[in-house]
């Protein structure tokens, strides 16, 4: 995992990218939810808000929420987890990213777990 | 047998799911494993391969006395006397009203003795109303479902995996039939019987023998490459097959004609049996609701307890539903007015706030080759 990539407690991890973030779910949120089979994600333009639910990830026995990790506007989706919601499973932080959000207030993503805190998160669950 | 109140029983199997990673859940007061390698890659195992399964939690009740083939008549909705020996039925015991309390197979093991087989969830309330509806008969009610194992193997390899393995005859074993014999060396039960859409074998054992044939049947399947399967694959398997689960397409409040199984009722078997009245009724009023299998058309997932619609009207709920790992598509049944149940319907399913298409079709959605 690189070491300028933030989290949330929801396993939410966050990279960012000039003024852009890039958002994903976890290796460990991956293999919590089993074969990861449809993602639902908002529709670009849409503005978020952090902590908000905004999305489905859905495995073939359950449907986990997407919470915002930072507050922005939507600007590109992952196409590709519409035909292959198995990249998530396979390359959580690669192929399987999700959102990228124009970034509305750097201090928020500052202010997210980690490397270290989320290790701790995942040993706590 | 201690067990603190509330906490699961373990399998027989428990410690090799654990050496195999399983990850385990909680089901009918039983720990069971819901999955090992994954579900996705379980089920398409058994649509291949084939795949073992610990299936310990079911209930087996034995019957025997001169009276069973009667008093089994008079407690279920199927006729067992027109069971010959070493064959087997599916049938269902009903409510007085005519819901249904548990779907069974029903096993004729000799002239006097039959096995019945129930949902791990049902099988204490199915001990308790075969006990109170034997009153009279010249039967005894032996529940062994703490005493028996069941494993299962499933899939188009099963009768090469398992055939090197035991003494019954079983390349010409009839579907729905069950013989006495030996596997890996035990003594057991062999039935062609399943929940999976597939060929395959059931293996009754006593509990003491579960580890021996679990881990003969992984060492057989291992050039076929056969794996273990949890609860997870069963229920996508038996979904793709059509085949119901009590507690979503069968319980109190359906009737087996609405459940589309109103071809299990023998209402023409002789006397009376618990239901009769109800069912003749319900058969003749027609069903207030009916199964369906539906295909969803747009994006999305339709999953138990979301709601039907029939031109903006509410029409009934799904019952079951997921991601077909065979058909690459969300598929699911649930109940709908009989008039919006025609084949071809298009609904609209409830996720979350769109409303779907999903177009009523036959069941199943699977069926094996031959």
């Amino acid at each position: 995992m690189a070491q300028d990539q933030r989290y949330t407690k929801e396993h939410e991890w966050v990279r960012v990218e000039g003024d852009l973030a890039i958002v994903g779910i976890t290796d460990y949120a991956a293999h919590q939810l089993g074969d990861i089979v449809f993602v639902e994600l908002p529709e670009i333009g849409r503005v978020l808000t952090q902590f908000a639910a905004v999305g489905v990830v859905e495995s073939v026995k359950a449907v986990s929420d997407l919470f915002a990790p930072i507050s922005g506007e939507v600007v590109e989706t992952n196409a590709e987890l519409a035909a292959r919601p198995e990249l998530v499973n396979g390359d959580p932080f690669g192929q399987g990213w999700m959102l990228r959000i124009r970034i509305a207030d750097k201090s928020q993503v500052d202010g997210l777990l980690d490397q270290a805190a989320y290790e701790q998160l995942t040993r706590e669950g | 047998m201690a067990q603190a109140q509330g906490s699961p029983i373990a399998t027989p199997l428990a410690d090799r799911h654990q050496a195999l990673g399983a990850r385990m859940v909680e089901f009918a007061g039983w720990l069971m494993p819901l999955q090992y390698a994954g579900i996705i890659e379980e089920h398409r195992a058994v649509r291949t391969r084939a795949g073992i399964f610990d299936l310990s939690h079911m209930g087996e009740l034995y019957v025997d006395g001169a009276d069973v083939a009667a008093a089994l008549g008079y407690a279920l909705v199927t006729d067992p006397a027109s069971l010959k020996v070493g064959r087997a039925h599916y049938s269902m015991i009903c409510f007085p009203e005519g819901g249904v309390l548990d779907d069974l197979i029903v096993y004729r093991l000799a002239e006097e003795r039959f096995m019945v087989v129930a949902n791990a969830s049902n099988a204490a309330a199915v001990s308790d109303a075969l006990i109170e509806r034997f009153a009279g008969f010249k039967v005894v009610l032996d529940d062994r479902s703490l005493a028996t194992a069941l494993v299962a193997i499933q899939g188009p390899a099963s009768l090469q995996v398992l055939a090197p393995l035991t003494d019954v005859a079983i390349t010409d074993m009839h579907y729905y039939a069950i013989e006495e014999g030996a596997v890996a060396g035990v003594p057991a039960l062999v039935a062609r019987t399943g929940y999976t859409g597939e060929d395959g074998f059931e293996v009754f054992v006593d509990v003491a023998a579960a580890g021996s044939v679990w881990d003969a049947l992984m060492e057989a399947g291992r050039s076929a490459r056969v794996i273990p399967i949890g609860l997870g694959a069963r229920d996508t398997l038996r979904l793709e097959a059509g085949m119901p689960l009590y507690g979503n397409e069968l319980g109190p409040d359906t009737t087996p004609y609405e459940a589309g199984l109103g071809r299990v009722v023998k209402l023409g078997k002789e006397g009376d049996f618990v239901g009769r009245a109800a069912l003749e009724r319900a058969q003749a009023d027609g069903p207030r609701k009916k199964l369906v299998g539906l295909a969803v058309r747009g994006r999305g997932i339709a999953r138990h307890g979301y709601e039907l619609f029939a031109g903006g009207r509410r029409t009934g709920a799904v019952t079951s539903g997921t991601l077909s790992p065979t058909l690459g598509q969300p598929i699911a049944m649930g109940y709908a007015a009989p008039s919006d149940a025609e084949p071809g319907t298009i609904l609209e399913v409830g996720i979350r706030d769109q409303r779907v298409p999903a177009e009523v079709v036959v069941l199943p959605f699977y069926r094996r080759a031959t």
